[in-house]
């Protein structure tokens, strides 16, 4: 484990990190929250509970690296009519914990988020269980996985087209 | 148009290049549509895999009723009301599971898993009561096509075998994807809901004339071959089937490409496992050209639409909220091929799918579209001059021709007409 002072400190960072994501994803910066991934990173929203294997069983979202850029691509066309026009969105995050930080390991961070997405069909509120495992590259913290467990996953889902 | 609809009202709202608004949008007309086809006519349910042992139960739809297929002790598959029949309480809570009753919690009354009363609490309450009298509900005929579970709630009326008419061959032509020729439906269901009317999704599963526009982003980055079969020089076919089943026949543009496993983006030599399980299966020749045909793009009225990779179930909720359940298509005897088609299928479809979120943008702004007054009409004349019959007497036409929604209301309007 790491000494209180460090884990102190990686929480700040880890903090800094997630608030920044935030902030990505609500101003649909997409190439900014892209540069945010590791060469290996793993984006996952399950579907029908939050501990399905998404190897078998089908996930909202359960893209490697080469699909998230694919996904960022066509957001940038201006021509995905779900988001032409954007979605307004603000989201609060909260609970970030560190759940495992083992010197020379991945970053294991918790945290919940509830979404407020304003679009042309209503307004709709998201809420979500979040897991991260972030990692130092370069001297700068990147994702290498998110897996964002929403709470109604086993309900009928409205467009969920913005990042999450 | 506030009351029932009159028998005479469907000529006038259903013409053949055109459809008033009002269907789409009136909840009297949503109201008549569930008694004169969801709680009528055959409805897909499930399939005979999601509930492969005995005991095994799924909860699943008609419309927006709740009905359990479960799979009882004798092995026969039956289709159940989840609705107590004492007090109307659902019986079951769960989306699946195994169980041989379900005992509802508000005065623990226990069915068994095809329907039979067989207890009650405190039954000298009851004396001289015919438990036969007093069973679940069920989806009154329930028969199965290759593993694809339907249930009509008419008593009499046509077989389910001539409800799907000549789209049955489909479901044939479909199964032979599998070297086993089975399909499996084993990978769970992405559930999108949209606020629109049901008929949108049906009628824009064949319709060929959007994809080159509502999908050009996802075409354009991912550099997909798919636009090009939707285009004003593709030789591929729109279809009615007569009872309001349609397809899109890509086939004639993978037959000029003639190249097996194009129809998904792929080659033979990448699924050397598969194609050697099918050469074994049906002979090199046959399996050559089952596996350049591909599999089909097919709308079974009302609910059941295949799309090549995978398979949506329509369910409406109110004349203004559907839901689309869908799930990758699985074949029986190639793990191989089902682990790409559960891949292509999580990134096409679903809420955040690349091809569906837009899609389902296009059913909730035609929805909110219609509610305008004059004009008032749905304009349906596209390839209406040039429609021509095939060789076994259906109507085709242009891939981007408007052959399926005609067909679709043609049906609509027949089953709307009958009392």
């Amino acid at each position: 484990m790491l000494a209180r002072e460090s884990r102190t400190t990686l929480l700040d960072a880890v903090t800094a990190f997630i608030y920044r994501e935030a902030r990505f994803q609500d101003e649909h910066q997409y190439e900014a929250w892209e540069a945010l991934w590791t060469d290996d990173g793993v984006y996952w929203v399950p579907a029908n509970g939050d501990d399905i294997d998404p190897e078998k069983q089908m996930s909202i979202i359960y893209d490697n690296r080469s699909r998230i850029a694919l996904r960022v691509r066509q957001l940038m066309t201006g021509k995905h009519f779900t988001q032409t026009p954007q979605s307004r969105l603000r989201r609060l995050v909260s609970n970030i914990e560190l759940l495992d930080a083992q010197p020379g390991g991945d970053i294991v961070v918790g945290s919940n988020s509830m979404i407020f997405e304003s679009s042309l069909r209503d307004d709709t509120v998201w809420a979500a269980r979040n897991e991260y495992r972030l990692r130092h590259v370069d001297g700068e913290l990147r994702m290498a996985y998110k897996k964002v467990a929403l709470v109604n996953n086993e309900k009928a889902l409205f467009t969920l087209s913005f990042l999450i | 148009m506030n009351v029932m609809p009159r028998a005479s009202q469907w000529e006038e709202l259903i013409r053949p290049d055109r459809v008033h608004g009002s269907l789409y949008s009136d909840p009297a007309i949503f109201a008549a549509e569930l008694q004169n086809i969801w709680y009528r006519g055959w409805v897909y349910v499930g399939h005979e895999s999601e509930v492969p042992k005995a005991n095994d139960y799924i909860v699943k739809s008609i419309g927006p009723q709740s009905v359990i297929m479960t799979r009882d002790e004798q092995g026969r598959v039956n289709l159940l009301l989840n609705r107590c029949s004492h007090r109307g309480n659902q019986v079951c809570s769960y989306e699946k599971g195994n169980a041989r009753s379900f005992t509802c919690p508000f005065h623990s009354w226990t069915f068994a898993n095809d329907g039979r009363l067989v207890g009650y609490a405190f039954p000298d309450g009851y004396e001289g009561q015919d438990k036969t009298q007093l069973a679940l509900g069920r989806v009154t005929r329930v028969e199965s096509y290759r593993g694809f579970v339907f249930g009509s709630f008419a008593a009499e009326g046509p077989t389910l075998r001539e409800h799907l008419g000549g789209a049955i061959e489909t479901i044939d032509r479909l199964v032979r994807t599998s070297p086993e020729g089975e399909v499996e439906i084993t990978a769970g269901f992405l559930k999108h809901r949209v606020k629109a009317n049901w008929k949108f999704i049906l009628e824009n599963e064949c319709d060929g004339y959007h994809p080159a526009f509502v999908h050009s982003s996802i075409f354009g980055v991912a550099e997909s071959s798919i636009g090009k079969l939707y285009g004003g020089a593709s030789t591929a076919l729109t279809r009615d089937y007569g009872e309001g089943h349609t397809e899109i026949d890509l086939r004639p543009e993978f037959r000029k490409r003639d190249v097996p496993m194009s129809w998904f983006g792929t080659t033979a030599e990448r699924l050397p496992d598969y194609t050697a399980r099918m050469n074994a299966a049906y002979g090199e020749k046959a399996a050559r050209e089952i596996m350049i045909d591909g599999t089909p793009h097919v709308m079974i009225f009302p609910n059941l639409f295949i799309a090549e990779i995978q398979m949506f179930v329509i369910q409406p909720l109110a004349v203004d909220d559907s839901v689309q359940h869908v799930t990758a298509l699985q074949f029986k005897g190639a793990p191989d091929l089902n682990r790409r088609l559960r891949q292509q299928t999580m990134g096409s479809v679903g809420p955040a799918g690349f091809l569906l979120a837009d899609d389902s943008e296009m059913y909730e702004r035609c929805h909110r579209g219609v509610l305008a007054r004059n004009p008032e009409w749905i304009f349906l004349g596209r390839g209406e001059k040039r429609e021509r019959t095939d060789e076994l007497g259906f109507k085709v036409g242009h891939v981007t021709d408007e052959v399926p929604s005609r067909g679709i209301w043609r049906h609509y309007r027949n089953l709307m007409e009958t009392r």
